[in-house]
Parts: C-alpha cells; structure tokens; sequence
C-alpha cells in the first residue's frame, strides 16, 4: 500500500479500490457485460456467420482451390445444379434418409423418456446407458455397424438368416442401404433426446395431471394430452435441431462404402447425400470445384431453412390439434 | 423461434418425490423395455471389443463369434506400428487430446464470462443478445466450410491444429449452459456482497462467480472435451493424414484395410476407449449437464 493512502484520513482502513472514481466504476458496470460476451459474438462471426455468407458469394464464381484467379459468373453454378442428376440424386438420398431416421428416433426418445420418467429404481444406470451411444463418435459409429450391416460376415445378417432372411447385401441397395444409415443414427441419437424430453417432462406442473386424472385420463391419455403439448417448445427444438444435423449427414454414409475416397455414396450413389456430393465436388476427386460446391452449400443451407420452417409450422400444430 | 427462445431457468431442488407420486413406481413391462435399450445400446461397444480381440480368420467365421478372444494386443501392436499400416496413431491421439482439451478449456472459460453477463449483469439489449446466442444453435455453419478453407489458406493453418481449435474455440451450447447455472446457483447477495467489498466486476466474476460455478464447469469442459474428440468433418477437411486427429486417423485406417475388420475395430476401440473410461467415472454429471442445458417450456 503506498504512503500516500495510508495518510489520507478517508482511505485509512479502506481498500485501495474503493478509491476508483466514479466514472470509472459507471463505466465498469454499462460497459464491461459486453466485453464480456464479446469473445462468443466475435469468434462466432469470424469462423461462423461470415464463412456461411461468404458461400453465397463464392456460389457466384467459378473459384478454384488450383486457380485463384476467380471470376464472377453470376448465376451459372445454380443453373448448372438444376440439370445435374447427381445433385438431385443427392437431395432424394437426403431427403429419404432423414425421413426414416428421424421419426422412429423422435418416437423412440419420447417413449423412452416417458418410461424413464416414472420411479425407477437404477435411474442413473439407464439414463447412462440410453447415453452411452452419445459418446461414441460418428466414425466409431459407422464403422462398427458398417461391420455389423456386412454381407458376408456381418451379425446382422446372421441374425436375420436364423429367421429366414437370407444374406441382404445393405450396402448395394438403395432403400437397404437407407434403412442400415438410419439405424446408425437413431442407435446413436435417441438416447440423448429422450433426455432432452425427459428434462422438460420434469418441468410439467403436478396438478395440471392430477387435473388430468380427475377427469378420468388414463395415463395413455395423459401422456398424449398433457405431456405431448406441455413439452412442444422442446418437441420443436429437437425436430429442428434433427434436420439441421440429418440434412448435413455426411460421416455415416462417408464410411459406410467399401472405397472410402470420393465420398460417392456406393456404386450407384445410391447413399450420396448432399453433403458427401459437396465434398466430393471441393475435396474429395481432385477437382477442388469451390464455386460449384459452394452453390451446393447454398441449396442446403436453403433447403435445411424451409424444412425447418415447415416443421416448426407442423409441430406448433400440436397443442391446437389436441386442444 | 419464439418457443426456443424462452428458457426457463432449472428450479434448483429436484422434484422427485413429486414425479413418484406422479407415476408410481415403473412396472415390470417398463423394466424389461428399459433393459432392452440398454443392452441395445451397449451391444454395438461391446461388439467392437469382439472384433478388436480377435485375428480376421475368427471373424470370418460361421456362426459368428461372439465372446471376446485374446489378439486385442496384437491388434493394439498393428494400430500403433506405423510400418505395416501407415497411420501416425500416437501423433493422432496426441493431437486430439491437445485440440480437445484447449477447446474444453476455452469453452469453459469464455461460456462462463457471457454466462455470468447474462445472468447477472444487467445490459442493454440483453435478452435480445441471449436470444441471438441460442438462435445460433440453429445456424447450419459447417456450410461454410469452403470460405472457411480459404481463411485457413490465408492464416497459413492447412493441416496446422489452430484451424480445428479456432472454430470451436466458443459454443452457444456453453454459454447458455452457464447462464442456466449461475441463475439459480450463484446468489445475488454475493455478488452484492463482493461489489460493497469495492471489486469492480471482472474481480467479481474471478473471486465470486468463477469458484462458484464450478460444477458446472467441470460438466461443460468433459462435455466439450467429448464433441471436440469425435468430430470428424471438419478436421478431414483440413488436417492431412500425416497429422490427424485420432477420428481422421481411424477414418483413414478404414479406407486403406478395408477387409482388415480387426484392425479397423481395433483403432475405433481405441479411439472410443478414453471417452468410455470418463463416461462411465463421470456419467451422473455429464447426464445432469445436459438435462440442464436442455431448453424446455
């Protein structure tokens, strides 16, 4: 402590900060809170937000990872994805896939977190094992199951061969192929969004059941008429959040083929979604195309934004269905 | 986006007793279910040690089998000798504990600075800001991984660990995680407390906020540590197999021993092994973390 506070009657006995003046201190208090959340806003426009909307510009040029010499093109990617097959091709695997992995999985979280939301005796040994999927990595995930799903020496199939199924090459079909992705994602995602409903389903009010039941619900009822409606804001979040992630699937179908390089999706593209044909065209065969596969960035990042929406407007239906 | 953006914070005390009354005790049929799930989810790790203990002749064999054998140090051997397979293994764990961990670290950190703001400073524009945070949950960014390439290529970071830590350096899940927490976990008294004591704000987050939220904090950094060591799209992109993360590192192992099921499984049963150890310590708190993270009513 310096000598100069010490004989200053005021400050004795006081710390040295009280001495701040005033302005200061008004400064700390309007000023600092966005100092504070300034670093998620910055790093999440630097490596984020700007990226995303630089796609759209790059969409408009014929850039090139070999030439970086660009020129402006206008709209020619985009015509040029309308009469590409492999593109359409694409979004139908997507669109496909996403479909037959994300509603079992949705159905499957909120029965599993209704079951878990009752009194249990080894709560947490099955809240973790409905977890332990969620730690696994996608990597992990593909390829022990694309293990599983082999034709010739794959569990699966023997299995299925004990019930009289015989030998279905999952990898070669189209519709096979979709099923065998589907169930990588909904092993590995279920799990955690029944945790995510379950969280909310403890939030729901006692009385409005208890009102529920002296109306002579039964519990099926109760589930459908209460639980379902009280929990939509979160029904709606996890739908939304599913298309997000389902819509840019890429990791499971990018292993899931024999020859891992090209991220072509099988023999015939019958997997290729949207996201290995992005890759493929930037990355993936040599061509580093970066204006075409930044148009194709674009179409998903549209197509992932109006089946949000279309979603978010179907599932706010629930409670003015059920009402 | 109005039914995301009211986030209720957790009431503190959990209701159990409340929810028994609710449903009574679960039933056998429910038992039963719930044990399925879990041997449903168990059953694909377990398999992949199978595959892992085992040479490719037992693999191939019919009916397939299903109890553990006694080659998984074998197979460990072959992963790690970059002789016969062209993997930098050690490199690859290496790198991925390095990256994971900054990011955990970072998350944490700036997570509980914008977490603190929120909760407990009061700012223009507040709720507008918060609302911005979670919105951002729902922006699909990894469609700009080509401009994001291009920035990597003018920074110098190809192939370079900055380009997958910088991205990841913050996550809205965190900030929002935070704030939840030290809503109903860090009394107003005691920042008053501090700010009567004369300690400018960033004393008060570093001597008051910071110690408290650490619960919180442990939950988010092993959360992080987690999505960070499994995240594959972006590193492949930008790191080379000469120095992968130990996903690309797998991934890679995959592409080149395609019919090589032993050790493929064997490299992701190392790759999952770490993970699965802190899971299983750790599993009621990483569960408790996200059930509070989740946005409800």
């Amino acid at each position: 402590m310096s000598t100069g506070e010490v004989t200053t009657p005021a400050a004795v006995g006081v710390r040295r900060r009280r001495l701040v003046p005033a302005w200061v201190r008004r400064l700390d208090v309007k000023v600092s809170p966005y100092a504070y959340i300034a670093p998620f806003f910055l790093i999440f426009l630097a490596f984020g937000l700007f990226p995303l909307g630089y796609t759209a510009y790059v969409s408009l040029t014929d850039r090139n990872l070999l030439n970086p010499v660009s020129s402006f093109v206008g709209l020619e990617n985009y015509a040029n994805l309308l009469h590409d097959d492999y593109f359409r091709n694409a979004v139908v695997n997507t669109l496909g896939i996403w479909v037959i992995a994300t509603v079992p999985q949705l159905l499957i979280a909120l029965s599993l977190a209704h079951l878990l939301n009752t009194k249990l005796r080894g709560r947490t040994i099955f809240r973790m094992s409905v977890l332990l999927p969620q730690v696994t990595s996608l990597v992990a995930v593909a390829l022990i199951f694309t293990q599983l799903f082999s034709r010739d020496y794959g569990l699966i199939n023997y299995v299925l061969g004990g019930l009289g199924i015989h030998q279905i090459d999952w990898e070669a079909g189209r519709l096979s192929s979709w099923i065998a992705l589907s169930v990588m994602v909904t092993w590995r995602w279920a799990g955690y969004n029944a945790l995510i409903y379950l969280a909310a389903m403890q939030a729901i009010p006692d009385e409005l059941y208890e009102a529920a039941a002296i109306d002579g619900a039964r519990p099926f009822r109760q589930f459908i008429h209460v639980t379902v409606p009280m929990i939509r804001p979160t029904i709606i979040f996890t739908v939304i959040v599913s298309t997000i992630g389902g819509l840019q699937l890429f990791t499971e179908p990018y292993l899931f083929q024999p020859i891992k390089q090209g991220a072509l999706g099988g023999s015939d593209r019958q997997y290729q979604t949207v996201a290995m044909y992005l890759y493929e065209k930037a990355f993936g065969s040599a061509q580093f195309d970066f204006g075409y596969a930044a148009a194709i960035a674009w179409c998903l990042f549209l197509l992932i934004a109006v089946i949000s929406i279309v979603n978010y407007l179907v599932v706010r239906r629930i409670r003015s269905a059920e009402a | 986006m109005s039914a995301v953006a009211q986030p209720q914070p957790v009431p503190a005390p959990r209701r159990r007793r409340k929810i028994a009354r609710r449903f009574g005790s679960a039933g056998p049929l429910t038992y039963l279910f719930l044990l399925v799930v879990a041997v449903v989810s168990a059953f694909p790790l377990y398999w992949s040690f199978v595959v892992a203990s085992h040479d490719n002749a037992a693999i191939a064999e019919y009916p397939p089998v299903v109890t553990p054998g006694h080659h998984l140090f074998d197979n460990i051997r072959r992963v790690f000798s970059s002789g016969e397979v062209n993997v930098a293994f050690w490199t690859a764990l290496g790198n991925s504990a390095i990256v994971a961990g900054v990011v955990a670290v970072s998350v944490v950190f700036f997570s509980a600075l914008a977490g603190f703001a929120f909760a407990k400073l009061r700012f223009r524009g507040e709720t507008v800001l918060l609302v911005t945070v979670i919105a951002t949950m729902l922006v699909p960014v990894q469609l700009g991984i080509i401009p994001l390439y291009i920035e990597m290529i003018h920074l110098g970071w190809v192939n370079r660990l900055p380009a997958v830590i910088a991205p990841n350096l913050v996550t809205a899940f965190g900030v929002f995680l935070m704030r939840q927490y030290i809503v109903s976990s860090v009394p107003d008294d005691l920042i008053d407390a501090a700010r009567v004591d004369g300690c400018h704000t960033a004393r008060v987050f570093w001597h008051v906020v910071l110690p408290a939220v650490r619960p919180a904090a442990a939950v988010l950094g092993l959360l992080t540590f987690m999505m960070t060591w499994n995240d594959f799209f972006w590193p492949l992109i930008v790191l080379t197999p000469g120095n992968p993360t130990v996903q690309v590192a797998v991934s890679t192992l995959a592409s080149g021993y395609v019919e090589d099921y032993a050790l493929v499984l064997t490299g992701t049963f190392v790759s999952i092994l770490p993970l699965l150890a802190v899971f299983l310590v750790l599993g009621r708190q990483i569960i408790g973390g996200i059930m509070r993270g989740a946005v409800k009513g």
